[in-house]
């Protein structure tokens, strides 16, 4: 029943123990990462021009937002360090021997620094973003994952639609480093003749004999239809989701905050106020603003809390309520002020300042919380046309940190002012933003980053910086906005001692943390009796 | 301000589809076809999309009240074909007649539908009326699979009935032949504007094609996560707690002595069931994770177990609620499914809370769940196909292991009571929720405590 550690010498173990730790402690797990363990190497196939650095790019985006530590190795960067000056595509020639043995290399060198990056970096996924179409170089990387225990997953992208390709080379290839000069129709016909050289040894993946065992998903033109075969365990079922979820089509996100509240006003924290007279005027300027976009089939989501609904009202258009759009959960620091807060609970203001992506308030959630929550949104998202989110401010920041690739440690400080919108284009790899401020006045409610040495002071016990930051998986759906109430006899929570390591499955982190307690002797009163 | 009561209870879901969809099954018989039918009704249903499923077999069976033989079946049978065809009909007119007057969403039409013929008939149905068409096709060749879904099945089956074991499996061997013939995979070529997932060999393999819209991609998205492999999942509450003794609900409080005898009890009754590789779940609450500790075994805990927030109920007694909320008290009783709590949840919120934790379970075998009395009340109700009528009122008393077995259709229920006394804290609902009723009234069902 329990996984049994086998007994190792103490350098071993010892070794064993800082891999763990390194993977824990450098994205504090979360628990998509938490229901990972091998590492697993992503193999992307296809010929070029078929979309997979843009897979590549943007499933690495999405599992580094929800928590699993994911890199991307492209090919072509290391083809470029070794060849420096690109001549034409006579290099990308079957028949070119030299040039051949350029790439093998090019290719060795980068699964070096694959397995570097799983074994030694925390990292969890790799993605080999290469052509990979030869069963040769297939059969390679897998005689490399194989001797590394990792677990591998194909990628492969197929597409026979010619206008499909032809954008895509526009868009991407014109712009590459291999062609500094521009010229399109030149860029056209050479990548053109690129893609030919590949055809000639292309083996597609086969799933009726030679790559039946494999697990793999094969994506046909830009995901009409998907081959899943053989998917082995969480991850790589959150993987085929997602890849089913995503399109490469022209669609507008817009996101804003609800206009300014009656608690903005009072530098007071979460809560469910109204909108003060300035925020209505907002909602009266954002109709406006959509008016002049004519943005056509626009759907519009909110929270569930009055702020954004009272904001998405003045628009005059039907909209739909998203609880899990509701502002992060401040637990026992719900309607506080900053000032308030670090008056009645100096020590957690601090541990907040310290770590503001893992901490969460007690009775309430963290930004790692909010990031869970949201996920079903971004999927949703994803898969809509042109959609204006209202939203609060923690929450538009993961939002935004998805679509921008923030980290961690940049997402709980990224600027979103109230009455400003912000539009969202996908371009290329990546999105472009746009930032509009609908000119009426508005309370700052951003607190940057402390300084070093501004932090007050650290707690010297380190199980009370663990009881903050949960290793455990969570709910996308937990985030009930109540005060804790405590009664006499109920004792703050103390952390039980961690299960022996030797109990623990391998990789993963002994069990220090439990529930969030608090050890405030000020219980929460609902004064005003029941409101919404 | 006054309490709006109705958008106050309302859901918290956001639209998933607005035309209704049509999941036609598509396969040789002992496929599984009824099996995915019925299992995804009950999960769309637990996740609030009103879903039916439109067995055409059962109208035959009705049109024709005693099955001789697979002769029925043979394709020069036009006296069958013509009571087939016009069975098919008859299940069609009932799904238009669920989606316009029942305000149904989703119609499972749960048939072999192996013809070209028989598919064009359904498209150009659901063309008329506007419905989405999602296709389902489940293939297998391997003749293991397919003898252990005739023997799970099909032998208890009305229509064998009254065979022995030979007979029977001899006439459905020829009653899949009579279909052989005749069957057309749906084409990946001629097809490939159809909206559909084939499944190969019990979801070894998928292909998708043309995913329409939010709730097609749910449907994908469970069916490629859920397995036959067999398994069982252990339900099981925390042990006793220290509020549970004084009545009082919510909190967060540790176990009591019995409590923790019950912790015990609980290791040695795992320890003696064997289980292969079992996976132990539990809240982010000290009761349940003092619960799961004795177990001495790694566990992993899910905030998304906690109980039910009571909000500005947490940790009152029942007689405490009805003095300061009798209001609340009132309507709670009226409609327990959705009622939220001020400042709480509902037992609607908690489903929408647990779907990644069901969708969890589908995909693991073994597993112990160590939670809370609502909590068990909503996955005991996702297993056993429960309404959200009879969701809340589910008994799930201390001390007792549930054992779930998936079996045939459904799921086998063992109970095992580890015999440790506890206090009852299941509160039936009262005969008067009228919120002007007697305060002895609402406290008639009250289990006792201290």
């Amino acid at each position: 029943m329990s996984n049994n550690q086998s007994e190792s010498s103490p350098v071993n173990s010892a070794e064993k123990e800082k891999k763990a730790d390194m993977r824990v402690n450098e994205k504090k797990c979360s628990w998509a990462s938490y229901m990972t363990n091998s590492p697993t190497v992503i193999v992307m196939i296809g010929l070029p021009a078929r979309g997979k650095t843009y897979m590549s790019k943007k499933l690495t985006r999405y599992l580094n937002w929800i928590g699993v530590p994911t890199k991307v190795f492209n090919l072509g960067v290391y083809r470029r360090e070794a060849v420096r000056a690109y001549k034409s595509y006579d290099f990308f020639r079957h028949d070119n021997e030299e040039a051949m043995r350029i790439r093998k290399h090019c290719a060795l060198v980068a699964l070096q620094d694959v397995k570097s990056y799983l074994t030694e970096e925390g990292g969890q996924i790799a993605v080999f973003d290469a052509t990979n179409t030869t069963r040769e170089r297939r059969d390679l990387i897998q005689a490399f994952v194989k001797e590394n225990a990792f677990k591998v997953f194909f990628v492969e992208s197929v597409c026979d639609d010619p206008e499909v390709i032809a954008a895509n080379i526009l868009e991407v290839k014109v712009s590459s480093p291999d062609y500094p000069e521009r010229h399109r129709e030149r860029v056209m016909d050479d990548f053109l003749k690129r893609i030919e050289c590949y055809k000639v040894t292309y083996q597609p993946l086969d799933p009726d004999d030679y790559d039946k065992d494999l697990s793999f998903i094969k994506v046909m033109n830009v995901g009409q239809r998907f081959l899943v075969n053989r998917v082995q365990d969480y991850i790589q079922s959150k993987i085929v989701y997602y890849l089913m979820n995503i399109r490469v089509h022209s669609h507008c996100i817009y996101l804003c905050r609800h206009g300014e509240s009656s608690h903005n006003v009072e530098g007071r924290i979460g809560g469910d106020s109204e909108l003060s007279p300035r925020g209505k005027q907002f909602a009266h300027a954002l109709q406006d603003f959509i008016e002049e976009h004519t943005l056509s089939d626009l759907k519009v989501w909110t929270s569930q809390l009055r702020r954004t609904i009272q904001t998405a009202e003045e628009l005059g258009a039907p909209y739909e309520q998203w609880k899990i759009l509701n502002e992060i959960d401040a637990g026992v620091c719900e309607e506080m002020t900053y000032e308030m807060i670090q008056q009645t609970f100096p020590e957690e203001f601090a541990l907040r300042d310290q770590d503001k992506y893992h901490y969460r308030y007690p009775g309430g959630e963290s930004y790692q919380d909010l990031v869970q929550r949201l996920e079903p949104v971004i999927m949703e998202l994803e898969r809509q046309g042109n959609v204006l989110v209202i939203c609060h401010q923690a929450v538009m920041r993961c939002l935004l940190a998805y679509f921008l690739d923030k980290s961690a440690e940049d997402l709980p400080y990224m600027k979103c002012p109230l009455h400003t919108i912000l539009k969202l284009t996908p371009v290329a790899y990546g999105c472009k933003v746009e930032m509009f401020y609908l000119n009426v006045e508005a309370v700052n409610t951003h607190r940057d980053r402390p300084i070093v040495g501004e932090v007050g002071s650290m707690p010297k016990d380190p199980s009370l910086i663990h009881r903050r930051n949960s290793y455990t998986p969570m709910s996308s759906y937990d985030q009930v906005k109540r005060p804790r109430l405590y009664s006499a006899g109920n004792q703050p929570w103390l952390p039980l001692a961690p299960t022996p390591a030797a109990l623990m499955p391998e990789g993963r982190p002994s069990q220090e943390c439990l529930s969030e307690g608090t050890d405030t002797d000020s219980p929460e009163e609902t004064s005003d009796g029941v409101c919404f | 301000m006054g309490c709006n009561g109705r958008s106050r209870r309302g859901s918290s879901v956001p639209q998933f589809c607005n035309s209704p969809t049509m999941l036609v099954m598509v396969g040789l018989p002992a496929r599984g076809k009824t099996y995915i039918s019925k299992k995804l009704t009950r999960y769309l249903n637990w996740i609030g999309v009103p879903t039916k499923v439109f067995n055409v077999g059962q109208y035959r069976r009705q049109a024709v009240t005693t099955y001789k033989n697979f002769e029925f079946f043979k394709p020069d049978n036009e006296e069958a074909m013509k009571i087939r065809k016009a069975c098919a009909s008859a299940a069609l007119k009932d799904v238009a007649t669920y989606f316009s007057k029942e305000h149904g969403q989703v119609a499972v039409f749960d048939a072999t539908n192996t013809t070209r013929e028989r598919r064009a008939i359904i498209l150009s149905f659901a063309k008329e009326r506007g419905y989405k068409v999602f296709f389902v096709e489940s293939i297998c060749e391997d003749p293991e699979i397919i003898a252990e879904n005739i023997k799970q099945v099909k032998f208890g089956s009305p229509d064998y009935a009254d065979r022995d074991y030979d007979e029977a499996m001899e006439d459905f061997i020829q009653r899949i032949d009579c279909y052989r013939a005749s069957y057309m995979s749906i084409d990946d070529e001629k097809d490939r504007n159809l909206s559909y997932i084939k499944i190969f060999d019990v979801g070894s393999r998928y292909l998708v094609n043309r995913v329409q819209d939010h709730i097609q991609s749910r449907i994908v998205y469970y069916l490629m996560n859920i397995h036959v492999t067999p398994r069982s999942i252990y339900l099981s509450r925390h042990g006793e707690s220290e509020l549970n003794l004084l009545g009082r609900i919510g909190g967060d409080s540790g176990l009591s002595p019995r409590g923790q005898k019950y912790a015990n009890a609980l290791a040695t009754f795992i320890k003696n069931q064997n289980i292969n590789d079992l996976k132990v779940w539990t809240s982010h609450m000290k009761r349940t994770i003092q619960t799961a500790q004795t177990l001495a075994v790694p566990y992993e805990q899910w905030k998304a177990l906690n109980e039910i927030d009571a909000g500005v109920c947490e940790e009152m007694t029942y007689e405490e609620i009805q003095e300061h909320f009798t209001e609340e008290f009132a309507l709670r009783d009226q409609d327990k499914y959705r009622y939220r709590y001020p400042k709480g949840e509902s037992y609607e919120d908690l489903v929408h809370r647990l779907e990644p934790v069901i969708m969890e379970l589908e995909r693991q075998e073994n597993v112990l769940v160590v939670c809370h009395q609502a909590v068990m009340r909503c996955l005991l109700a996702y297993f056993l196909d429960k309404p959200g009528g009879e969701l809340p009122y589910l008994r799930c008393p201390l001390h007792t292991v549930l054992k779930l077995t998936p079996v045939a259709y459904g799921c086998k229920v063992e109970s095992f009571y580890l015999n440790i006394e506890a206090v009852n804290t299941h509160r039936d609902r009262p005969g008067n929720v009228d919120v002007s009723r007697d305060p002895q009234e609402a406290l008639q069902t009250v289990p006792d405590h201290v």
